[in-house]
């Protein structure tokens, strides 16, 4: 009898098991065996090459750049759209008039493929005749900028667009948060007398912090994830100003057909991630959990 | 009775599928990408159903494979998997990773005839220059580009230069664009001399430059580059100077897509893009334009671009007979004509400019011939032996000078460098 419900367990397990394998750890352990080998060629065949591809990456200057480029892209877009969320999930959970067009007017960026919101962002940012140099020009009587062909800006406004593209979704989280929080405790803490910053500081955001916890690591990951719209605003450029990993692994693997090095890059991508799903787990769940 | 009607009825089964089977004797599969806008897409298909209507004994299965980019990456990933076309549409310069890869095989097996000798001959050297290397045919041209330099008449008229005349020297460019950058009270732009668009693939106009100077920048066994070149090293600064010294054109990297449009917006008086804008300036640039060669430094000079036709590896002789026969019809006047006047690339055959059609389309159109005539003068595109990554490096260098984070000299002994050590191994 328990025999068999051993069996039903491994047979319940199954679908997902195998679809998990194929996609997931199959791939991620072939990449790992592909990183210590050269690129296969049609007439030169992949030769084990040890570390060399780990050497060249450490030395690599476009490695460490979209590195550094993938850390202010995290460091400009995770707080903003937490930020911009909270604030805009507050705003339409209160009564106003409206409230049904401003909700959906914030999720809209949600919906839209991230391609499709590259191309409006494009227009907008074109010099001379785009959205922002007419308004400037007109308001300010600014001269035509270059905010994609300028190294100093092209990541910040490829972070504008995540950050617009990205807060709306969160804000459907901690939507869901407020209306789970009960109105009694608001209304106890205002017959003691809290004004709005303290029931905001003490009661609302402690208890949606499960759903800080939620959006961040959601967050993080898509800070390495979302490369759509540089291959729309930038393709990278200039001079990797704005390319970030993920960008580099697909340019590596797909243009350069350097599968080898790409699988490499992989690599670091993935020890990244795990590194950081860990911390967050195991440092940040503690302090999350205590209704 | 029975058996002979019988016997009546196998035959006739027997030979409706000896019909059926030699109706379907040869299947092709074609990829095929599309870069510019217009009915490019359509045109390739009514073209190929054409040939298929004349041709029982072929069948081919034409396949939309998106950009150049995903085209080859279809097509190699395809043929990884076993399952290759047996003729595709690629960039021209990817001939060498093509060869790295061993996916395609040379033309020169299917054509043997002295006849066959000829018809290659019959395309514009200009083109063949990256179809060929180690004296082997790898590509056929077909979707050819060159480019040219747009000017706005109107604007011209304005600044009081002569409207029909383009600058045939870079000294002129400069020259006329100072005169056509038109500012506002506050000092603010509102009108530049001239355009030459460097996202993405800054590589391709600079070519321009570069070859006008007199350097090549790869051999054409495609091991050795020439990024710094002093001549290459020249004509970056110059490219640099005209939005730093001379103040001729816009600062930082301007887009590609967009430029088009900004001179139709009388945002810039000249432009330099691919001849494959032809027809979309006819059609929406709402003032009088010229369209002239690039112009000169030491000489005239302009890269060509565009795709070619390659025979792909794992076909039977048959296929790829059938392929090559399909290739000549399709490159043949008529529908070469055809093929030109629907996007704006070059016809890549003289005999092609020689057909009634085309001669009308001309007349009619006259600026359709700058192209044409300017081959005379361009040289091989950049190629080399893992071409894309080459080429990214010499992109990310042009982009690094453009913005002034580094001079040209840096940045191109730099990718000089970077370039040697990818290609050391090929030589």
């Amino acid at each position: 009898m328990i025999k068999r419900e051993w069996i039903y367990g491994w047979l319940l397990l199954l679908p997902a098991m195998v679809f998990l394998f194929a996609f997931t750890h199959i791939p991620a352990i072939t990449t790992l065996i592909n990183s210590f080998y050269s690129t296969p060629r049609g007439r030169r065949p992949a030769k084990f090459l040890g570390v060399d591809n780990y050497e060249r990456m450490l030395a690599d200057p476009v490695f460490w750049k979209v590195l550094w480029n993938n850390l202010w892209f995290a460091i400009g877009t995770i707080p903003v759209s937490v930020g911009l969320a909270i604030l805009m999930a507050l705003w339409v959970n209160d009564r106003l008039a409206g409230r049904g067009f401003v909700r959906m007017a914030y999720f809209t960026p949600t919906v839209l493929p991230l391609i499709a919101v590259a191309n409006i962002w494009l227009f907008f940012y074109t010099p001379g005749f785009g959205l922002f140099d007419q308004i400037t020009g007109f308001l300010f009587g600014w001269s035509a900028s270059n905010y994609l062909g300028n190294p100093e800006t092209a990541l910040n406004a490829v972070i504008v667009v995540t950050v617009w593209k990205e807060a709306g979704f969160f804000m459907i989280f901690y939507l869901a948060a407020l209306q789970a929080i009960p109105v009694s405790l608001k209304e106890a803490a205002q017959i003691e007398g809290a004004g709005r910053w303290i029931i905001f500081w003490r009661i609302t955001f402690p208890l949606l912090m499960p759903t800080t916890l939620f959006v961040s690591v959601n967050a993080v990951i898509n800070s390495f994830r979302l490369v759509d719209h540089i291959f729309i605003l930038t393709d990278g450029g200039p001079d990797n100003a704005s390319s970030l990993l993920l960008f580099y692994i697909y340019e590596t693997a797909f243009r350069f057909w350097e599968t080898g090095y790409a699988a490499t890059l992989t690599v670091a991508l993935l020890v990244l991630l795990s590194l950081l799903a860990i911390g967050q787990f195991f440092f940040f769940d503690r302090k999350v959990h205590y209704k | 009775m029975l058996k002979s009607s019988f016997l009546k009825a196998v035959a006739a089964t027997a030979l409706t599928v000896s019909t059926w089977a030699s109706a379907h004797a040869v299947d092709l599969q074609f990829y095929f990408p599309v870069a510019v806008g217009g009915s490019a897409a359509e045109t390739i298909q009514e073209l190929t159903a054409e040939y298929v209507a004349q041709n029982p004994d072929v069948n081919i299965d034409a396949v939309y494979a998106g950009s150049y980019q995903d085209t080859v990456a279809k097509a190699i990933t395809a043929s990884r998997g076993g399952n290759p076309p047996q003729l595709s549409v690629i960039l021209s310069v990817d001939m060498f990773t093509l060869i790295d890869e061993d996916l395609i095989v040379s033309f020169d097996d299917y054509l043997t005839s002295e006849e066959d000798k000829e018809w290659l001959n019959g395309f514009y050297q200009a083109f063949m220059e990256n179809s060929q290397t180690d004296g082997k045919t790898y590509g056929i041209p077909f979707q050819r580009s060159t480019p040219v330099l747009y000017w706005n008449k109107e604007a011209f008229k304005e600044a009081g230069l002569d409207p029909d005349v383009a600058p045939a020297t870079w000294d002129e460019m400069v020259e006329f664009g100072k005169k056509l950058t038109k500012k506002d009270d506050s000092g603010n732009v509102t009108q530049w001399g001239v355009r030459i668009p460097s996202s993405g693939f800054p590589y391709w106009l600079f070519q321009g430059l570069a070859i006008e100077n007199g350097v090549i920048l790869a051999n054409s066994e495609g091991n050795q580059t020439n990024f710094d070149d002093p001549k290459a090293v020249e004509a970056l600064q110059y490219l640099v100077d005209l939005s730093t010294k001379y103040e001729v054109m816009a600062p930082g990297i301007i887009e590609w897509g967009a430029t088009p449009k900004a001179f139709f917006e009388g945002q810039t008086a000249m432009m330099w893009t691919s001849t494959g804008n032809l027809t979309n300036v006819r059609d929406n640039a709402p003032f009088e334009f010229g369209v002239a060669m690039l112009p000169e430094k030491v000489q005239r000079g302009a890269p060509t671009g565009g795709g070619n036709f390659y025979l792909f590896k794992g076909g039977s002789d048959e296929q790829n007979q059938a392929a090559v026969d399909f290739v000549k019809w399709i490159t043949a006047p008529e529908q070469s004509a055809k093929w030109t006047m629907a996007t704006g690339y070059v016809a890549p055959r003289p005999e092609t400019w020689e057909t009634e059609t085309m001669k009308q389309y001309v007349e009619g159109f006259p600026a359709v011939l700058v192209a044409r005539d300017q081959l005379q003068y361009a040289k091989a595109e950049l190629s080399t032996y893992q071409n894309q990554r080459v080429t990214g490096i010499f992109n990310d260098a042009l982009a690094a000078a453009i913005t002034g984070t580094k001079t040209p000299e840096e940045a191109l002994k730099e990718a000089q460098q970077q370039a040697d050590a990818i290609l050391t191994e090929y030589r």
